[in-house]
């Protein structure tokens, strides 16, 4: 393989692979504030990029995608608001198939609202024929911009859990409920906005993988998967380590269609992969054994 | 078996015979046919059920192994052999001396030669069996999310199989399936002047493994699971072997579902993907959800009731969202299932008491 090709591929690689992140972290978020998986992760991706979409007829691009994370988040919050956070400790099984329930309802009200076709966003810069060279490998700048903006979002969502109150406030949330619902902080409301964030993380992702991926109404369950995935591959709840996980994944797939893998059995390799680690290694590659005992999965 | 439960299950088959009576005095017999596949669908919810309600095991891939099921039966007994025969492949030859093999001519009166029903059944719900087997050993170790997930993944993996390999038909799944006889008199197939006969055959393939599963759960098995959906540590210290039992119930319910994907296939004559999708899986359990989880009768009627709705078109584009939101609301509201509802119990208490 030259070295133009190993560079494309990798490219392809950690492009995929930091959406897988995103999802990744978005799952964490939840998780960490209320011990809950939420199914309907991936449906926040989809309806990022739909929305921003059906916004850009009317509005320039910046401005739709701005009003599409915007539309998503409320969505994270309404959904919260009506289904989750009135119940009183619900078991694992019930929260399971409540938001496996969500994320069908969402789906199926997408199908109505979009049909079934599938959609893109332009190009944020350029077009689909314009690319620009990097170490050999000729790259879209549109992946440079799903890099740049995925990073942006890492970057700032660690300096947010780390220097502001509310992200510091989250974290004790996390950390233990009863003691910081004790120092004053509202964990209903902290829970709320968590699935504000994840929302918004989402709808981000869902934006710019649009061009190059396409939008379509049940492109959502796939992305949770391999999101889902990617988290505990991490280690659930850890979500520097989804990035590492993430990239992984995405090249792990790039390199299974370089060696000749068929391209139908590609989502085989992510869940094979998932199955393998909850089978050996449930508290993920970089999670601490010890620590994961304590969770209740 | 103690007089209640047989007297249950004579109502449940007076209930089937009444059934087919009414649609052939009202001259509705059209509606045996789905009524027919209703029943196996039915066979394979009250297999999940065991295994969600009574085991406490949440299962999202059993529309994979019912998609196993189907497609190996449906593979093997479509598959033309005639080709390998006549090119002097020596084991085909071998195993067409051991009667293997049935042979048949196609709608354009191509001769064919394929599998016979019987052993393609027997193979793919032993297949089945041992697939279930072998997942079910490491999955049953897992809990919540991670037990969920890895089942969804199952089905997903199923699914990405039959819609990519050229034997199961990719998006087109396997048409022409022949019937299977059963007995001599007796084929599962879809023929319209044989639809009374198939019904009480679907009917006698339900009441059997109603029959089998009522006398499970009254059994040690039956307590020692209920054991481990109440406190599994618990159980575990009390001596009971949980991680084997939760195994076989997970394969036995693997092979109700196997047993359902053959019978639907060859009576309605075809398969596709979207038997195999996740949103069947979903969809189950959302059925066994609203019966009420550890209840098989529950798990009977709201298979049969819903099931049947959706297979007229009552929810007509809505269907899948009809069970999003029924899942929904089940759990939010009445999670023991609606005929637990706490209203509902508040009245008969009243009654009671008055």
């Amino acid at each position: 393989m030259t070295l133009e090709l190993f560079s494309q591929y990798i490219f392809a690689g950690i492009t995929y692979g930091i959406i897988y992140a995103i999802v990744a972290i978005g799952f964490n978020i939840i998780y960490n504030t209320t011990g809950i998986i939420n199914f309907a992760q991936g449906e926040f991706v989809m309806l990022g990029g739909m929305t921003a979409i059906s916004f850009n007829h009317y509005l320039p691009l910046p401005l739709a995608i701005i009003c599409a994370v915007l539309v998503t988040m409320l969505i994270g919050a309404l959904i919260e608001i009506a289904f989750i956070r009135w119940l009183e400790s619900p078991s694992v099984l019930r929260m399971i198939i409540i938001t496996i329930g969500l994320s069908i309802i969402i789906r199926e009200m997408a199908l109505h609202v979009w049909g079934d076709s599938v959609r893109a966003l332009p190009y944020f810069s350029g077009n689909v024929v314009s690319s620009i060279t990097i170490m050999g490998a000729s790259i879209s700048p549109q992946v440079l911009w799903v890099l740049a903006v995925c990073s942006l979002m890492v970057i700032l969502l660690s300096l947010f859990f780390k220097f502001t109150s509310l992200g510091k406030e989250m974290q004790a949330c996390a950390a233990n409920r009863l003691a910081a619902t004790l120092c004053g902080i509202n964990a209903k409301n902290m829970v709320t906005f968590s699935f504000m964030l994840s929302a918004a993380l989402g709808a981000v992702a869902g934006c710019v993988v649009s061009p190059i991926t396409s939008s379509q109404y049940d492109m959502g369950t796939g992305l949770a998967i391999k999101g889902f995935t990617v988290a505990v591959l991490g280690g659930l709840g850890n979500s520097m380590a989804a990035v590492a996980a993430g990239l992984l994944l995405g090249i792990i797939e790039a390199f299974s269609i370089a060696v000749g893998f068929p391209l139908a059995f590609q989502d085989a390799i992510a869940i094979s992969l998932l199955l393998l680690i909850l089978f050996v290694r449930p508290h993920g590659l970089f999670g601490n054994k010890e620590a994961a005992r304590l969770k209740e999965f | 078996m103690t007089t209640k439960k047989l007297s249950a299950l004579a109502l449940l088959v007076a209930f089937m015979v009444g059934v087919q009576l009414t649609t052939h005095v009202t001259g509705t017999s059209y509606y045996l046919t789905q009524l027919t596949m209703t029943i196996y669908s039915c066979l394979l919810i009250i297999g999940l059920c065991l295994v969600m309600g009574y085991a406490g095991q949440i299962s999202l891939g059993h529309a994979g192994f019912f998609a196993i099921g189907g497609y190996i039966s449906a593979a093997l007994t479509t598959f033309n052999f005639r080709p390998a025969l006549e090119g002097g492949s020596s084991w085909v030859e071998l195993l067409n001396t051991t009667g293997l093999f049935t042979s048949r001519t196609s709608m354009f009166g191509e001769p064919l030669l394929s599998v016979q029903p019987w052993i393609a059944c027997l193979l793919a719900v032993s297949l089945t069996a041992l697939i279930a087997l072998l997942i079910g050993i490491p999955v049953l170790k897992l809990k919540g999310h991670y037990l969920a997930m890895a089942t969804l993944g199952f089905g997903i993996i199923i699914f990405r199989i039959v819609l990519a390999m050229e034997i199961f038909g990719e998006a087109d799944g396997i048409s022409d399936v022949p019937g299977f006889t059963l007995l001599p008199g007796l084929t599962v197939n879809g023929n319209l002047d044989n639809r009374v006969v198939n019904y009480y055959i679907a009917a006698a393939f339900l009441i059997s493994g109603f029959a089998l599963l009522l006398n499970l759960i009254d059994s040690r098995v039956g307590r020692a699971l209920r054991a481990i959906h109440g406190a599994e540590d618990a159980a575990d210290a009390m001596g009971i072997d949980t991680a084997r039992y939760k195994l076989y119930t997970f394969v036995l319910s693997a092979v109700f579902a196997a047993v359902a994907g053959v019978l639907l296939t060859h009576y309605s004559g075809g398969i596709s993907p979207s038997d195999a999708g996740v949103m069947k899986s979903v969809r189950y359990v959302a059925i066994v959800a609203i019966g009420g989880m550890a209840s098989l009768w529950g798990a009977l009627t709201m298979g049969g009731l819903l099931n049947f709705l959706s297979l007229r078109g009552l929810f007509g584009s809505y269907d899948d969202a009809v069970f999003g939101a029924i899942l929904i609301i089940i759990m939010l509201f009445a999670p023991e299932g609606v005929l637990r509802l706490k209203l509902w119990c508040k009245l008969k208490g009243h009654k009671e008491e008055g």
